[in-house]
C-alpha cells in the first residue's frame, strides 16, 4: 500500500465534490418527497430519508475503503470480479425473493441488495481489462464478437430475472466500443435498428414502409445516381421493410398478451393513463407545476399528494422539479454535464488503457440512467424503470453508483505513480 | 499501445452527444416549466384536485326487455386531510347528520389512509341531502363532492341471480391494478360474472382548487381529462314474471325452482328461499343488512338452487333406466316381480300390480325394478370381474348428464355436487371388495350421490331435448359499442341416443297423464308434461319433496325442478309448484286458482 499522503493529494476533488453535491441534494429531495408531518426529523432512520442518511455514510466508508485498495487489485482481479458476478446473478434468479414481479433481489436480513446494480462495476471492469489487453483491436471480428459477449452475459442473466430496464442498461458499453475503435458504421446500424423497432411498434406498418420509401426517394435525389449507389440505397430499403413487417408479425405472431403489454408499456404507447402512462403524466404535471422558481421547500403540492408514483425512487426527479422549479432542473442537468465532462477529461488524462477504458464505462453507465431517467419524467423517453443515479431512494443503486464511479477517480489518482 | 490505433479525436464527439442531451433536456424542461400556466397555479397556491368521473354502471334487462337494475345518482364526500383548515365541526355533523364521535372516528380513517390522498368521508348522500350540503361546501376547505351511482331494484327478485356490489378489497386492487381504493365492484352474482361489461371505464379530470375550496375550471384545458365510458347493458335469461311469481309460490317454504327452456339452456327463473330484497345490499346499509342476513339461522344468503346439495331419489332412477337401455341389458318389455329373492336388497314401497314392464315401473317408481336394472348394468358380460371397469362405465353415463361437475358458465356459486369416483368405493370397501350390491342404494338415488337442484333441471332438459343440453346460464346478449352481442354457448351430447329417451318419456308422461300415475292430480287440462316425483331421504329430518318435469311434451318450451325441503312427499309440494310454473310460463295465466291458493297459504318452514 503507498502512502496515505500520496493518495489524497492525487484524489480529483472536482468529481468528488460533485458526488457528494449530487448525493445531498438527492437526499434533501427524498426528504421532500416522503415527507409527512408526523415524522419531521431528518434524521429518523425509521423513514426512508433516515435510511437514505444511513446508506450514504455506509457510502462514505466504501470510499475510504476503495482508497486504501492498491489499484492493481482492480485490474488483476477485474475478469474475477466479473465471473463472482455472473455466478450471483445465476444464483439469484434460482434462489432470489421475488419482487413485484421480478426475481432480482437478495435478502441479508432486513437488507435487500439488488445484484443487478452490482454487476455493471465487474462488466466495467472485465471490459477494459479485455480492451486494454496488447494486441485487441476492434476493427477484428473476433475483438468485436468476446467484448459483445462480456456486455451480453449480465444483460440476459438481469432480463431473466425480469428487469429489463437494468438489462438495458449495458447496451450503453456501446459507446466504450465505439471510443475504442468500434466503426461508427456499428453504432449509426444499431441505432437504426433500435429506431425501426420501436417505429414499427408505434405505428401502422405500411405507413414506416411508406415513410421509409419516401426518404429512400429523398436520398435517391441527393446522392450521385449511379448504379451502385441506386442499388445500395434500395437494398438498405427493402432491408428496413423487412425488419419493419418482421417485427410487427413477431409481436403479435410470437409474443403472449402480457409480453405485448410490457412492451407496449417500454415503448410508451399503453393507452391505460392509469398505467405507465398515467405516471408520465403525472409526472409531467409536477414538474411543469414547479415553474421558473419552483414552489419552495417542502411545498410541492403534487409529490406531496401522492400523484405522482415512486417519486422517491425513479420519479425523484419531479420533486426537483417541482420543488425547484428551472432553477433545480438546470442545477441537476448542470451537475450531470458537469460530471460527465469531468470524466471525459480524467480518461483522456490516462496513461493506462486500462483505467481510460473503465472511464468511459463508468459515463456509459451514468449517461444511459441520466438520460432514460429524467426523459421518461419529462415524456421524452420510454418509462424504464431504472434510478437516478445518486439521487434515488435505494441502497443498493446508491453503492453501486458509489463503487462504480470511485474505483475510477481511485485509478486516477494512481496515473501520477505510473511512469 | 503504440501499434493500436488512437481513437481520441472521438472524445469530441462524445461530448458534443452529452451536450446536445443536455441541450434538449433543458430546452424541454423550460418549454415545460416557463412559459405554462401551471406557474400561476403556484402563484396563487392553487392546488389541482384529480377527481374520478365514475361511468354508469350497465343496466340488466330480463328475457323481455324488463329493466331489473338500474342506477340511482349518489354522492359521495371526500375528504383531503392536509387540506382540511379549522372549522365548525359541530355544524358540519348536523349538516351531516352524524355524530361528534362519528367525525373524528371517519377523520382519523381517513387519516390513515393518507394525509394527502382523498378517502371517502361518508358514502353514498342522496340527491336531496347534496344539493343542500354542496351550496355550503366553501365552509368546509379539503372536503369534495364526488358523483357516484346507486343501483336500485325495481322489482325487488332474483337477489342471488344479479347479486351486488359493494367496494373493493385490496384482493381485487392488487389483482386488477384499475381498481382504486373506494371503487365499486361486483360482489356476486350477474354483478361479478359481468364485472367487466358491466362496469363501464373510469375517467378523471383534473381541476384547479382555490384557496376558498372552489374549483377554478380545468387544468390545461382539460387536456389531461379522460372521458367515463358508460358500462354496457347486459341482458339475461331470466322471465321477470316468472321468476316473480316462482318467489311468490315458494314464500314461507324452504326449497328451490330452476326452470331451463331445453333448447338453448337459458336459465328462465332460479328461485332459492328464502331470499331477500335485494335493496337492502345497496348504500349505506349494505353492511348492516348483510351482517344480518349472515347471522340469519333460515341461511337466506345462502343460494340453494346452485349450492344446495342433495340425493337426487327416485327421479334418479330414470337415469338408471337409460343407462341399462344404452347398454342393452333393458328393453321396455323387460319385466321384474316386485316380490321374491330378486328383489330383496331393496323392498318395494308401493302397491302396484306384479311383475311391470319399465314404464310401469316408472310410473310406480317401484324400487325392486330399478335395483334389477341398476344390477345387470354391472353384470353384463365382460365386466362381472371388474366392478371398478362396471362402475366407471356407469359413471361415465352419469357424468354425461352434468352430474357431479359444474357448468362454468355465469352461475354464481356452483357446487359440483358428488358422483363418487370408483377409488373411493375400493378405499371404503377395499380393492375389488365390492360389488353392485354393496352400492344397491345408488339404484334409486339414495347413497353417496349428491346434485344440486340445478344439474336435476338441466337433467329435465336433456329429457326434453333428448339426449342434449346446452350448460344453463344467464347471459343472453350484451351491447358492446352499440352492437348487440349474443352469449352462444356449445351443444353437449349425453351418452344416450335419442331413440332410449321415447319409452322413458312415455313414462313420465303416464305420471302425470295417467289415472295411476303419482302426480295425476297435477295435470294441466289442454297441455301434455312429462315429469317424476322424488322424495328425497333426508338423514336430519323430514324428507325433502322433489318434482321434475318439462313441457308441452311435443316441443318443450320449459324443464324445471322443484326442491321443497321437508315437505315429504313430491307428489303433495313440488308437483303442483312445478305444475303452477308450467301452467304460467306456458298459458301466462293460472286457472287452477285452488292450486294456486294452496301453496300460497303454506307455510312450510316451521314444521321441520
Ligand atoms: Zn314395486
Amino acid at each position: 500500500m503507498r502512502t496515505r499522503g500520496n493518495i489524497f493529494s492525487n484524489i480529483d476533488w472536482v468529481i468528488v465534490i460533485l458526488y457528494f453535491a449530487m448525493v445531498l441534494t438527492g437526499w434533501v429531495n427524498i426528504y421532500a418527497a416522503v415527507y409527512n408531518e408526523e415524522h419531521h426529523s431528518i434524521f429518523d432512520i425509521t423513514q426512508r430519508y433516515g435510511k437514505q442518511l444511513v446508506w450514504i455514510a455506509a457510502s462514505v466508508l466504501i470510499i475510504l475503503l476503495i482508497f486504501f485498495t492498491d489499484t492493481k487489485v482492480f485490474s488483476t482481479f477485474a475478469y474475477f470480479f466479473y465471473a463472482v458476478m455472473v455466478l450471483i446473478l445465476i444464483s439469484v434468479l434460482l434462489f432470489g425473493k421475488e419482487v413485484a414481479g421480478s426475481r432480482s433481489w437478495f435478502q441479508i436480513g432486513n437488507l435487500g441488495i439488488q445484484p443487478a446494480e452490482f454487476a455493471k462495476f465487474a462488466t466495467a471492469l472485465a471490459l477494459a481489462k479485455y480492451l486494454s489487453t496488447f494486441n485487441i483491436s476492434l476493427s477484428k471480428r473476433r475483438a468485436i464478437i468476446i467484448s459483445v459477449f462480456i456486455i451480453l452475459i449480465p444483460a440476459g442473466l438481469i432480463l431473466l430475472q425480469n428487469d429489463t430496464g437494468s438489462a438495458l442498461v449495458f447496451l450503453s458499453f456501446i459507446l466504450v466500443l465505439y471510443r475504442e475503435g468500434l466503426s461508427g458504421t456499428f453504432l449509426i446500424t444499431g441505432l437504426s435498428v433500435a429506431i425501426l423497432f420501436v417505429l414499427s411498434l408505434l405505428f401502422d406498418q405500411m405507413y414506416v414502409v411508406i415513410f421509409l420509401s419516401g426518404f429512400a426517394i429523398m436520398a435517391l435525389f441527393f446522392i450521385r445516381r449511379s448504379f451502385k449507389n441506386i442499388a445500395r440505397v434500395l437494398g438498405i430499403l427493402v432491408l428496413a421493410s423487412a425488419i419493419v413487417l418482421s417485427v410487427d408479425y413477431a409481436f403479435n405472431n410470437f409474443l403472449g398478451p402480457h409480453q405485448q403489454k410490457r412492451i407496449s408499456v417500454l415503448i410508451g404507447v399503453d393507452p391505460d393513463i392509469r398505467g405507465a402512462g398515467y405516471n408520465v403524466h403525472q409526472s409531467k404535471i409536477a414538474i411543469g407545476s414547479g415553474g421558473f422558481w419552483g414552489k419552495g421547500f417542502l411545498e410541492g403540492t403534487q409529490t406531496k399528494y401522492d400523484f405522482v408514483p415512486e417519486q422517491d425512487t425513479d420519479f425523484i426527479f419531479c420533486t426537483m422539479g417541482e420543488e425547484f422549479g428551472f432553477i433545480g432542473s438546470l442545477l441537476v442537468i448542470g451537475l450531470f454535464t458537469g460530471l460527465f465532462l469531468r470524466i471525459i477529461k480524467l480518461a483522456e488524462r490516462q496513461k493506462s488503457s486500462f483505467a481510460r477504458i473503465y472511464g468511459y464505462g463508468v459515463l456509459s453507465v451514468l449517461l444511459f440512467h441520466f438520460m432514460v431517467n429524467i426523459g421518461m419524467t419529462i415524456g421524452l423517453t420510454p418509462v424504464i424503470g431504472i434510478p437516478l443515479p445518486f439521487f434515488s431512494y435505494g441502497g443498493s443503486s446508491l453503492w453501486a453508483f458509489t463503487i462504480l464511479l470511485f474505483i475510477f477517480i481511485r485509478l486516477d489518482a494512481h496515473r501520477a505513480q505510473l511512469l | 499501445m503504440a501499434s493500436k490505433k488512437s481513437y481520441h479525436t472521438r472524445k469530441y464527439v462524445i461530448t458534443g452527444f452529452i451536450i446536445l442531451i443536455a441541450f434538449t433536456y433543458l430546452v424541454r424542461l423550460f418549454i415545460l416549466q416557463v412559459p405554462n400556466n401551471s406557474y400561476k397555479l403556484s402563484a396563487q397556491n392553487n392546488v389541482l384536485r384529480h377527481i374520478t368521473l365514475y361511468p354508469s354502471r350497465g343496466l340488466i334487462y330480463d328475457r323481455n326487455n324488463t329493466l331489473l337494475v338500474y342506477n340511482e345518482a349518489a354522492y359521495d364526500l371526500l375528504v383531503i386531510p392536509a387540506q382540511v383548515s379549522k372549522f365548525d365541526t359541530s355544524y358540519f355533523c348536523s349538516l351531516l347528520r352524524i355524530s361528534q364521535e362519528a367525525f373524528n372516528r371517519r377523520f382519523q380513517k381517513a387519516l390513515r389512509h393518507s394525509r394527502y390522498r382523498p378517502s371517502i368521508f361518508l358514502e353514498q348522500i342522496s340527491k336531496e341531502d347534496f344539493a343542500y350540503l354542496e351550496e355550503n361546501l366553501f365552509k368546509f376547505p379539503g372536503f369534495y363532492f364526488q358523483s357516484r351511482t346507486l343501483r336500485e331494484y325495481p322489482l325487488e327478485l332474483a337477489a342471488h341471480t344479479l347479486g351486488f356490489i359493494g367496494e373493493v378489497d385490496h384482493n381485487n386492487i392488487s389483482k386488477e391494478p384499475y381498481y382504486d381504493q373506494g371503487d365499486y365492484i361486483g360482489k356476486s352474482g350477474i354483478e361479478k360474472s359481468y364485472e367487466h361489461i358491466l362496469r363501464g371505464r373510469k375517467g378523471s379530470t383534473i381541476k384547479i382548487v382555490d384557496v376558498f375550496n372552489r374549483e377554478q375550471g380545468s387544468f390545461e384545458d382539460g387536456h389531461f381529462d379522460t372521458i367515463p365510458l358508460p358500462g354496457s347493458n347486459v341482458t339475461i335469461t331470466m322471465d321477470a314474471s316468472l321468476q316473480a311469481y316462482g318467489e311468490m309460490l315458494m314464500e314461507n317454504k324452504k326449497g328451490s325452482i330452476v326452470a331451463i327452456e331445453p333448447s338453448s339452456g337459458d336459465i328462465l327463473t332460479l328461485v332459492t328461499s328464502p331470499s331477500y330484497d335485494p335493496n337492502l345490499l345497496v348504500g349505506r346499509v349494505r353492511s348492516h343488512n348483510y351482517e344480518k342476513l349472515l347471522k340469519d339461522s333460515l341461511r337466506p344468503l345462502m343460494n340453494r338452487a346452485t349450492m344446495g346439495t342433495y340425493s337426487p331419489g327416485s327421479t334418479f332412477k330414470i337415469l338408471n333406466a337409460l343407462i341399462g337401455l344404452q347398454e342393452s341389458v333393458l328393453y321396455p318389455e323387460t319385466q321384474y316381480h316386485c316380490s321374491g329373492p330378486e328383489s330383496r336388497p331393496i323392498r318395494c314401497t308401493h302397491y302396484h300390480q306384479t311383475p311391470l314392464q319399465l314404464k310401469g315401473a316408472i310410473m310406480h317408481s317401484c324400487n325392486p325394478y330399478f335395483w334389477n336394472v341398476f344390477r345387470s348394468i354391472f353384470n353384463q358380460p365382460g365386466f362381472q370381474d371388474n366392478i371398478s371397469n362396471a362402475y366407471t362405465v356407469w359413471r361415465d353415463h352419469v357424468t354425461s348428464f352434468g352430474f357431479g361437475k359444474k357448468f362454468e358458465t355465469d352461475i354464481p356459486f356452483e357446487m359440483k355436487g358428488n358422483i363418487p369416483l370408483a377409488s373411493v368405493y375400493d378405499r371404503i370397501y377395499g380393492k375389488e371388495r365390492w360389488t353392485a350390491l354393496t352400492i344397491r342404494s345408488l339404484a334409486i338415488g339414495q347413497g353417496e350421490i349428491l346434485v344440486t337442484p340445478l344439474q336435476m333441471a338441466n337433467f329435465s332438459a336433456i329429457l326434453a331435448n333428448r339426449g342434449y343440453y346446452y350448460p344453463p346460464h344467464f347471459l343472453k346478449e350484451y351491447t358492446l359499442d352499440g352492437n348487440k352481442v349474443e352469449a352462444q354457448y356449445g351443444k353437449q351430447y349425453s351418452s344416450v341416443i335419442p331413440e332410449n329417451f321415447d319409452v322413458i318419456i312415455e313414462a313420465m308422461q303416464d305420471v302425470i297423464g295417467s289415472e295411476h300415475g303419482t302426480a295425476h292430480w297435477v295435470r294441466i287440462p289442454g297441455l301434455t308434461f312429462c315429469g317424476k316425483t322424488g322424495t328425497v331421504e333426508n338423514p336430519h329430518g323430514k324428507d325433502h319433496s322433489m318434482f321434475i318435469a318439462f313441457a308441452p311434451k311435443e316441443d318443450p318450451a320449459i324443464a324445471l325442478c322443484v326442491i321443497v325441503e321437508n315437505a315429504g312427499y313430491g307428489s303433495t309440494w313440488a308437483a303442483p309448484i312445478a305444475s303452477l310454473m308450467i301452467e304460467k310460463y306456458i298459458t301466462g295465466d293460472i286457472n287452477r286458482t285452488w292450486m294456486e291458493q294452496r301453496i300460497l297459504e303454506s307455510n312450510l318452514m316451521h314444521d321441520q
